[in-house]
């Protein structure tokens, strides 16, 4: 089995760990940390495919003159994504704070007001 | 300034909302007069760049244009020479510029409506800095021409549609609403996000004209097309990833669930600009078009069997806003399944389904601004607790009863309009088809028909209602002119701006590539 192939496994793992959390789990903290897997999955798939053997940072001051340098755009990517992922991540759970003062639970299946 | 404007105006229409979002905290400190002021001044502006760029692009036939950020230029295509072909790349063409109007129109007439349905209430500010935010991302995803941007865009939606509808949070249901939509909201961006990673992982570019070009359709190519289609799916409001949708439409602010109908409606052209631009000529065939009028059937179905059982004015017409996403499926997919045995009638089905967004999001806005009337002058949300309103309020209940006709495609009103071409297009691809669409317009109508007679017919309430007032008329009256005038003269609007873009999307793509590839 190529070890090289591993990030690429480990992602799918963590996306597919994160919806069976969402889809499955009864308690609000662990939607959205489900959620937070599925995200830690796919800017794992992003970094991973930056990654070249052998490459080395982008960045030119002081640079060896040997060798290929990554481009930068995956990690710029999963810069961005993991900003936007906090900032989702706060909004959850400030939701979740305000549902557990109202109903005084975070189990979804006592939380059902809407409904139909 | 004026052609300045004009040479600017794909940015400018982004960037001015994303302005107004952040000033708007600033002025509210000033006082409520200078922030309505400043709030009012930032939705005409948006709404005159929209129209300037409508101009422009109409002006040129719809044909795509390109603004570079970034370039020594503004028009100048990629570096073909290249290997990586790297820049911010805005593309205004036929279908974006119509999309833009579509959301200038709603943007105007909510903010118009909130100087007076915000008056007594707390919150305004925020409300408003969300609202622009949401705005500018919005005008972000139907502009940009990069994969990248448009995840970034569709976040900003996300998080700026989830305060707008969660920002009360002293009730109950908007934080349970705020949760859910939130959730499905992110999963939604995340499948996109991945789908962008695997393109780019093959292709090592993110620009959508760069990706399309170099496509070769392959599993992984599909497994992206998937995602990319849950996900946007899902945004939508599409059956059966609608679920959030009536809860995010029901809970918030009544303005604001007319500009989140605009934002589904970008997931929506975001759908459609994946299947034509990105992918084209690779999925032009019959499975992908009965693949999305499956969908469209379900989504029409299930909006309109849900609408029948509601109880509460504003999850009613939300079912309503569902249904209809499903009729825009429904031309495209038709579109789809015969673009290469028919095209000609192919092509009357993407005008039906394109020029009834447009329709939708005019009648559709005139209806929840209406209910958030009524809402203000019954006291409640609930059909059951409400009657009588037209004894005080004739002119909302007739307006109410326009939005509900056009929206369940009666002539004279714009719903028909759209509505006639998908029904024709549809009955000659399958009647089934045909008779499903008519049959639920007829049951929409009925149930719409039976939520006036339950709000507005009956005895005069004990209690004196709140009358709609002239601030709020405002915006009802111009959308309800839109819906009539559309209605009336539909075949002018077809030639001038829903030609155009279907033109874009169904022979644009080539022209597309050429243009922002600099012809390499």
């Amino acid at each position: 089995m190529n070890l090289g192939n591993m990030p690429f496994v480990a992602a799918a793992l963590l996306i597919l760990l994160g919806i069976y959390a969402v889809l499955f789990k009864r308690n609000l903290i662990k939607i959205v940390l489900g959620i937070s897997l599925v995200e830690t999955g796919v800017n794992l798939l992003l970094v991973t495919l930056g990654y070249r053997t052998d490459g080395i940072a982008p960045i030119f001051t002081l640079a060896p003159r040997a060798g290929p340098m990554v481009l930068p755009t995956p990690q710029a990517l999963t810069l961005t994504s993991i900003v936007i992922g906090l900032a989702t991540t706060a909004l959850l759970l400030s939701f979740v704070v305000w549902i557990h003062r109202h109903y005084g639970t975070l189990d979804v299946r006592k939380i059902k007001e809407l409904r139909g | 300034m004026t052609a300045l404007m004009t040479q600017h105006a794909p940015v400018l229409l982004i960037a001015i909302p994303l302005l107004g979002a952040f000033a708007v905290p600033i002025l509210g400190k000033l006082g409520r007069g200078a922030r309505d002021a400043f709030s009012g001044l930032i939705a005409l502006l948006t709404a005159a760049l929209a129209g300037v760029l409508a101009a422009n692009v109409f002006g040129q036939t719809g044909a795509a244009s390109l603004y570079v950020l970034g370039g020594q230029g503004f028009q100048l295509p990629l570096p073909s020479g290249m290997s990586v072909p790297v820049r911010i790349v805005l593309q205004p063409d036929g279908m974006s510029a119509f999309m833009t109007l579509i959301t200038a129109l709603i943007l105007l007439a909510a903010v118009l409506f909130s100087f007076s349905y915000w008056r007594d209430r707390s919150g305004g500010t925020l409300y408003y800095s969300l609202l622009f935010l949401l705005v500018a991302g919005v005008f972000g995803m139907e502009l940009t021409g990069d994969l990248f941007n448009f995840f970034v865009f569709l976040e900003v939606t996300s998080i700026a549609a989830c305060g707008l509808i969660g920002f009360r949070v002293w009730r109950k249901t908007s934080q349970e609403a705020g949760f859910k939509v939130m959730a499905l909201y992110t999963l939604s961006g995340l499948f996109v996000l991945l789908a962008i990673g695997l393109l780019y992982g093959q292709y090592g570019g993110l620009n959508v004209a760069y990706v399309a070009n170099a496509l070769s359709g392959g599993t992984l190519d599909l497994i992206a097309l998937g995602l990319l289609l849950a996900g946007l799916a899902l945004k939508a409001g599409a059956v059966p990833l609608h679920m959030w949708a009536p809860d995010a439409y029901g809970e918030a602010p009544a303005p604001v669930s007319a500009v989140l109908v605009a934002n589904s409606q970008a997931s929506l052209y975001g759908l459609f600009r994946v299947l034509f631009t990105l992918y084209g000529p690779a999925i032009r065939t019959e499975t992908a078009g009965w693949l999305l009028i499956t969908l469209a059937l379900l989504t029409i179905f299930v909006g309109v069997t849900m609408a029948l059982i509601q109880k509460d004015i504003k999850r009613l017409i939300a079912y309503g806003a569902v249904s209809q996403i499903g009729y825009m499926l429904l031309g495209v997919g038709v579109g789809l399944a015969v673009s290469v045995a028919k095209p000609d009638y192919g092509f009357v089905a993407m005008q039906g389904g394109i020029f009834h967004m447009l329709n939708d999001a005019a009648c559709i806005g005139l209806l929840f601004l209406c209910s958030g009337a009524v809402i203000r002058a019954a006291g409640t949300s609930d059909l059951d607790r409400m009657g009588g309103l037209a004894h005080s309020m004739k002119w909302t209940g007739a307006l109410f009863l326009i939005g509900s006709f056009a929206l369940a495609g009666v002539p004279p009103f714009n719903g028909f309009a759209s509505k006639f071409l998908i029904y024709e297009a549809s009955f000659r691809l399958s009647p089934f088809l045909a008779v499903v669409a008519i049959l639920s317009s007829i049951l929409l109508l009925a149930v719409f028909v039976k939520a006036f007679q339950a709000a507005f017919l009956g005895a005069k309430p004990s209690v004196p209602v709140r009358r709609t007032s002239a601030g709020m008329m405002i915006p009802m009256v111009a959308l309800a002119l839109v819906v009539v005038v559309f209605g009336l003269f539909p075949g002018f609007f077809l030639d001038r701006i829903v030609t155009p873009a279907v033109n874009a999307l169904w022979y644009g793509r080539d022209a597309y590539i050429g243009l922002v590839l600099g012809g390499g």
